[in-house]
Parts: structure tokens; C-alpha cells; sequence
């Protein structure tokens, strides 16, 4: 496909590995926030191309690993109410709450369906005037437009049996919070390629400036990511500390203006409890007061949710990138994807899933 | 995006991943019916069961087919269970000969459908050289049964002069695979999910047995053979790996996967190696064979890109390994669950 | 393409496959353009120009190479 195998390339990939190797004299952390980055770089090996002075670690890149147990609790509590059209992307479904997940409540009876956009949902919802449909909004800015698009036009349309139960999460709160962590290791950051093409570069110069870290806008393909930690590691190398994008064929730096206009429109800035981290200030899209009518929160009353979240799990250590999947006694023991402990080795973007899904031969990730 | 869903452990009821052809399925069967019907056939956990009848061998199979919709590109539930059928009979190394095809109708199905089914059914069994000679018809209400289910049975007679199992494979064995991946699952899906096409996909159903068969009477030395059904193709590698106790090495860019398959399965966040097909079959013959039988399988129009994909490694470790072009190897595993449900 | 403005969508091929794309977001895309598509939404139009500078890049260091090594 075009645009995408192109950077795939085995010749190209190795030449900038070799670039990298030749660039670097100092042991350098770099973190990437973004699940499916974590995923490209276990799939393609990318990890092992790289010099071992260079540290490669995850940082809470999964929206779906961050949700608040209480709230995936409260997501099935929801699905499991007769006459409820439970709607949500394929990963939540495996995703365990305190007792349960989305995938047993369907089996029992409860009406879960996988939806592959938010407008699908909304589709379901005025196919079935009668039942009350509920979508899982959850999600990195990237998705938060899609979702916005789909209140905004059930808004319009006077559709009334259409709610979202909200839990966006926004990077630059994340990685402040990892850059003032107690213990904090990460020297550069790989920013999300795609949550940048919504909203530009430009919330990151303060972040760079504060912390003195560079920031480079990094894609998804071998390629990007190899060329943003070629470019973060010379950065790291000459003492700069700047926001570099070389995923420009995606990123301008302010963004998609349409995109951010919408999430202005229908979403406020809220505080969010970040699964595994913990409350950070102002880190989180909620549906402002204008269209409080379709926050399933607000619509569904269903009592009291008594959380327990497994002790064994380390998840938080894992999301801070504190902890590598490999090294969690539970990896692969106690916790495989058919017995997860934690959202982390379940959901698609986490990343002990990825760390288990495409794991070699002895322990050879680093 | 959708991806192999995982229950929680010990389950009280049957979940739609207990039917895909993964660790769950394996688990289900192990728990349910091997202690209860413990015959050595059983053990092997072929497809096929190889039987003595006096002098000779034959293969005796079963299968299910519950896929929806019932027509697809490429084919439709009837073609399915008779090629599906021969296939498991061809795994085994023998000639298809009869079949025997039990219908669990609808209430309400159009009589139309019926046909149409009946007349791939027949069509199939006439190009493969096979007959139906038994079977059976049931009707159940309205809403139990999706339409229309097909169980079918095959005896075929065995040709090969060796047992074809897992426990024959043997370190530096060719493995060879027939032909691109993933074209049943994403066809199947493409008619589910209202995925269009360009150029439609279509299913890669087709009988086996002719190029199997082709393999024997020229004296190559056929180890194991599987078709890569639910599970896909990484899913039989795994099997067999684990069954025969040796490690696998494959190499990526050796595997077909034709543009359409790798961009419906990039949107659907799947993996084509773990999408089930209909035509496509691993098959382990001793190094020295290889090339003659990738000439004898590139004879066949099911087989016309036919590749050696890797080989076995001489370690008891059991694992699959898999090359990608920059390099580095991962390990594969079965899924637990089911990627893609009634899917055949 | 069908639609305007926020309803606007067109059919857009992932290497073969074809589906329906929002396109609320990218009032400037154009037929034959590539877009990065994320939950059936088009969030960015790839500039083609951009998109050739890392294989520039490469090309250069290939380059350099085939000159035989740096100099002290």
C-alpha cells in the first residue's frame, strides 16, 4: 500500500540503525507515548536494531489501559441493562473489570457490539428507536474528534436514545506528569504521531523548554520510528532540547483546525484518574454542559461499583515506563492475554500485550 | 479494532472463542470429550481418523459448517462442506469417495436457498469426483438455526504408504505452502461486515486432494499435512510444532498475501497469517523432495504459487519462529479465542 | 466523495478495499489525494512532498557511503 509499506523498507530501516549506532556516545532513555508506536517497535524487531545505548521505553500510550477501573466497571454495569445497545472499538471487549468483561456480559445476554466508528454506533442507535444506545468513548485526542462528530450530529438530529460514556485522556498532562515523577528516567520523547495531527506541536515547545527534553513528532511505520530516535538521539547528542516534527507528511504545526474546533465545541478540559498513574489535573476530555444530555454517566444510574483491582498487577509500573513488560513476575505466569491481570496485556495498544504477542526466542527484548 | 477475544478462565457457559480453532477450543475438547471417548484415533487429534479395515486403510472424517452469511465471493456454505470435507481426507493422504451431508434447516428459509446450496453441493462433488450417498434433513423453528447448518462426513481410501502425522516430521523437513493467505476469512467478512472492494476478494475454497494425491503417486515423501483453517496458517504451524516436538523456523517474506487481503486485515486490525482459508494447506516433505514437490503442487490451478516458507530446526522445543525482512524473529502462538466467529 | 461540510465522506481505498470515510475534517481533500484515516475518519491529507524527504535522506546516506569512508 502506498504510504505505508514504503517505510517498511528492511535496507532503509538498517541504514538508519546504523546511522543511529553511529551517532550515539552516551547511554540515552527515550520514551514513546503511543500503544500502537509500542506495537510497531516489538512487531518489526525495532528495539533489537537499535544500540544498546539506547533505552527504548513505553509510557501510557493505551487510553484503554488508563481507564479507571471504576469506569470500565461502570461501562459493563451499563451493557449488562436490559434494553441497552452497548457499543464500543474491538479492544475494550476483552478489557477485565473488577468481575467481569464486555465479552461475558454479551455471552449472558447482554446486546455488545463492536463498532469500527463512532458513526456506526450512532447508526445503531437510530436503527433501534426503542433500546438506548450506549457508546464507549475512549480514546487519545485522536479519537476524541470522531467522537465529538457523532454527539454533534445526534445533536442536531434531535436523537434522543444516543449517549457516550466519556474517557479521553490527553498526552502533554501525561508526559508532564512523567517528566515530574519521582525517579524518572526519560531523557526524550517520541510524541504521537497521530494525536499531533490533531493538535498540532505547538502544546509541546513549553514542555521541551520546561524540562529541557526533546520532542520529536514520530509516526508508526519502521522508518518514522527509527527517524525520530535518530533525530532525538542527535538532539540528546548536541545538548538541544527542541520540538522537531519529521512526520510533516502528517503534522502541520497547528494541527487539524476543523478537528480542534469540534472538540472545543462539544468537549471541556476535566481532571482524569489515570489507571495505574493516578489523578492528573486537567488531563481529560468531558462532554461540556451544552450536551450533558448525552453523557451516559449522567443517564444511567447503576449504584454503587466496589472496585478491586488485582494486587499482582503492575500495570502502573509498566504505563510510567518504570517497569518493562518482561520484567513483571507475572509476565506470562499469572498474567497471559487468556488470563490478563491488567488492561496492559489485553487491550490492543498495551503494552505487555505487545511485549507477549510478538515475543522471541529466550528473553531477547531488552 | 477487533482482535482475538479472551474471556475470563473456567467458563460455565460456551463462548463464541470456544469455536475458534485456538487454545480455547483445544482446551474444550481435552476437558469434554477426550476423557470421555479415549480411543487412541481420538488422541492423535488429527482431522481425519486413519482406520484399518482388513489389508486396507481408510480415512473417516467430520465437520461442521455454521458459516454466515451463506454466500460469499467464491463460494457459499455448500461448496464449503464438500471441499472442506475432501480436504481433511486429503490431509490424511487419501482419496475422497463418499460423503454424507445431515441439513438443520430453518423454518422459513426460502426453498430457493436450499437449492442453490444443493446445486454447489453438486457441482463440487462432480469436479472433485466424489459422491454424496447418504444424509439427512431436519427443520427446526424459526430463529434456532440461522438459516441453514451442514454437517458432513467423509470416507476416503488411503494412499499413502506412510502415516502422515505430526510425529513424522523430522528435523530439516521443507515446508511448503500451496498458495496467498487469508482470502476466506476476509472474503466471508467483506459479505458480513459490508466491506467492498475494488476487486472482491474472494474465497480460496477449493479440493485439495488432487495435488496431494499427485504428490504420493510420485513418490514423495509426504511427513504431515494440514489445512490452514480456523486458526490460519499460523495456527496449524503452531499445532504441529507442539505435536511433533520439533521448532519451526518460517520466513516472512515467503508467505503470499495478495494487497486486497493485507489491506482489508490493516483496517480490521488482523493478522492474515491468522485468518482462516478454505484452500490452503502446510505441507512437511523431507528436504530433498522439495523441489519436486513444489513442481508437482505448481501443476494444479489451487497450487499455481506453491513456496517453500521454512523449515523444521532440529530442537524439541515445539516453538515457531518467524522471520520478517528486517530481520529479527517472533515467536508464534496459537490464539486463544476467536478472531473472526462462523467464519466456516 | 457525496456530501458537504461536516456531512462530506468519500469512498476511499486501502489498498484495494474500499470504504466509506468521514471527511468533516479535511475540507481540502481531493479525489486521488492520500489521507491518514483513523476510525473511519480522514484526519490528515499526506503531503506527498514531505513524505519523500526520508527516502531523500537515505538516498543521500547511501550515497555517502558508496564515496568510501569519512576522513579523520
Amino acid at each position: 500500500m502506498k504510504y505505508l509499506d514504503e517505510y517498511r523498507d528492511a535496507k532503509g530501516a538498517r541504514s538508519l540503525a546504523v546511522e543511529i549506532r553511529r551517532t550515539v556516545t552516551r547511554p540515552w532513555t527515550l520514551m514513546e507515548v503511543c500503544g500502537g508506536q509500542t506495537h510497531a517497535i516489538v512487531k518489526f524487531g525495532l528495539d533489537a536494531l537499535l544500540p544498546d545505548l539506547v533505552r527504548l521505553v513505553h509510557g501510557p500510550g493505551c487510553p484503554v489501559c488508563v481507564t479507571p477501573l471504576e469506569l470500565i466497571d461502570r461501562a459493563l454495569a451499563i451493557a449488562a441493562r436490559p434494553g441497552t445497545i452497548f457499543c464500543s472499538f474491538g479492544d475494550m471487549l476483552r478489557v477485565p473489570g473488577s468481575r467481569d468483561d464486555l465479552f461475558r456480559v454479551k455471552a449472558r445476554g447482554g446486546d455488545v457490539r463492536v463498532v469500527y466508528s463512532p458513526l456506526d454506533a450512532l447508526d445503531v442507535a437510530r436503527k433501534n428507536p426503542g433500546w438506548e444506545t450506549v457508546f464507549f468513548a475512549v480514546g487519545f485526542e485522536t479519537t476524541a474528534p470522531a467522537n465529538a462528530l457523532a454527539v454533534h450530529r445526534a445533536a442536531a438530529e434531535g436523537i434522543t436514545n444516543f449517549s457516550v460514556l466519556v474517557s479521553h485522556v490527553t498526552v502533554p498532562p501525561a508526559v508532564e506528569a512523567i517528566m515530574t515523577a519521582p525517579g524518572n528516567q526519560v531523557q526524550g520523547f517520541l510524541a504521537a504521531g497521530h494525536v499531533c495531527a490533531i493538535m498540532g506541536t505547538e502544546e509541546y515547545a513549553p514542555l521541551a523548554a520546561k524540562h529541557r527534553v526533546p520532542i520529536v513528532v514520530t509516526g508508526f511505520e519502521p522508518l518514522d520510528i527509527l527517524e525520530g530516535v535518530r533525530l532525538c538521539v542527535r538532539q540528546l547528542e548536541e545538548g538541544r532540547f527542541e520540538v522537531e516534527n519529521p512526520y510533516a507528511r502528517a503534522v502541520r504545526p497547528e494541527g487539524n483546525t476543523e478537528a480542534r474546533r469540534m472538540l472545543r465545541e462539544v468537549f471541556e478540559v476535566v481532571d482524569r484518574n489515570w489507571r495505574g498513574i493516578g489523578p492528573i489535573p486537567r488531563s481529560g476530555l468531558g462532554l461540556a454542559p451544552a450536551y450533558a444530555a448525552f453523557d451516559a454517566e449522567k443517564k444511567f444510574e447503576v449504584g454503587d461499583i466496589r472496585v478491586s483491582e488485582p494486587a499482582e498487577c503492575l500495570s502502573g509500573l509498566v504505563l510510567r515506563g518504570q517497569l518493562k513488560p518482561v520484567d513483571c513476575p507475572a509476565f506470562g505466569k499469572a498474567c497471559t492475554p487468556e488470563r490478563p491481570l491488567g488492561a496492559t496485556m489485553v487491550s490492543g495498544e498495551g503494552a505487555c500485550a505487545a511485549y507477549w504477542r510478538y515475543r522471541r526466542d529466550g528473553a531477547a527484548h531488552a | 479494532m477487533p482482535d482475538c477475544p479472551v474471556p475470563l478462565n473456567d467458563e460455565a457457559r460456551i463462548l463464541l472463542a470456544h469455536g475458534g480453532g485456538g487454545t480455547l477450543m483445544h482446551r474444550l475438547i481435552e476437558s469434554v470429550f477426550l476423557p470421555r471417548f479415549n480411543n487412541p484415533h481420538l488422541a492423535e487429534g488429527h482431522d481425519g481418523a486413519v482406520l484399518d479395515v482388513g489389508s486396507r486403510k481408510i480415512a473417516f472424517t467430520t465437520d461442521s459448517y455454521v458459516v454466515k452469511p451463506l454466500f460469499f465471493p467464491g463460494g457459499d456454505i455448500g461448496t464449503l462442506a464438500i471441499h472442506g470435507t475432501i480436504n481433511d481426507l486429503a490431509m490424511c493422504g487419501a482419496r475422497p469417495l463418499w460423503l454424507s451431508a445431515g441439513f438443520i434447516l430453518e423454518e422459513g428459509l426460502p426453498r430457493e436457498t436450499l437449492e442453490r446450496v444443493a446445486r454447489s453441493m453438486s457441482a463440487a462433488c462432480r469436479a472433485a469426483g466424489v459422491e454424496l450417498v447418504t444424509g439427512d434433513t431436519k427443520v427446526v423453528d424459526r430463529g434456532k438455526a440461522d438459516g441453514l447448518f451442514v454437517n458432513t462426513s467423509g470416507i476416503g481410501l488411503v494412499e499413502s504408504p506412510s502415516l502422515i502425522s505430526p510425529r513424522a516430521v523430522r528435523p530439516g523437513d521443507a515446508i511448503l505452502l500451496n498458495g496467498d493467505v487469508g482470502r476466506h476469512g476476509m472474503a466471508v467478512m467483506s459479505a458480513r461486515e459490508g466491506l467492498s472492494f475494488e476487486s472482491p476478494i474472494e474465497s480460496d475454497t477449493a479440493p485439495l486432494a488432487a495435488p496431494v494425491l499427485d504428490l504420493l503417486a510420485a513418490g514423495v515423501e509426504v511427513h504431515c499435512l494440514r489445512d490452514a483453517t480456523r486458526g490460519g496458517l499460523a495456527g496449524v504451524l503452531v499445532e504441529i510444532a507442539q505435536a511433533a516436538k520439533r521448532s519451526l523456523l518460517i520466513e516472512e517474506a515467503a508467505i503470499p498475501v495478495t494487497e486486497a487481503v493485507r489491506g482489508a486485515c490493516e483496517i480490521l486490525g488482523l493478522e492474515a497469517l491468522y485468518v482462516a482459508n478454505e484452500g490452503r494447506f502446510a505441507a512437511f516433505v523431507p528436504e530433498k523432495d522439495a523441489e519436486k514437490a513444489l513442481a508437482i503442487l505448481r501443476r494444479h490451478a489451487s497450487c499455481a504459487d506453491s513456496r517453500l516458507i521454512g523449515r523444521v530446526l532440529d530442537d524439541e522445543r515445539g516453538l515457531v519462529t518467524l522471520k520478517s525482512p528486517i530481520g529479527v524473529g517472533r515467536l508464534l502462538d496459537m490464539l486463544s479465542g476467536e478472531q473472526l466467529p462462523r467464519i466456516c | 466523495m457525496a456530501g458537504e461540510g461536516l456531512a462530506r465522506t468519500a469512498r476511499v481505498s486501502f489498498g484495494g478495499v474500499v470504504k466509506e470515510v468521514c471527511l468533516a475534517y479535511v475540507p481540502e481533500a481531493r479525489a486521488g489525494q492520500y489521507a491518514i484515516v483513523h476510525v473511519g475518519f480522514a484526519i490528515s491529507v499526506v503531503d506527498e512532498d514531505e513524505a519523500a524527504k526520508i527516502f531523500e535522506y537515505l538516498r543521500t546516506m547511501d550515497e555517502l557511503k558508496d564515496l568510501g569512508p569519512v576522513p579523520p
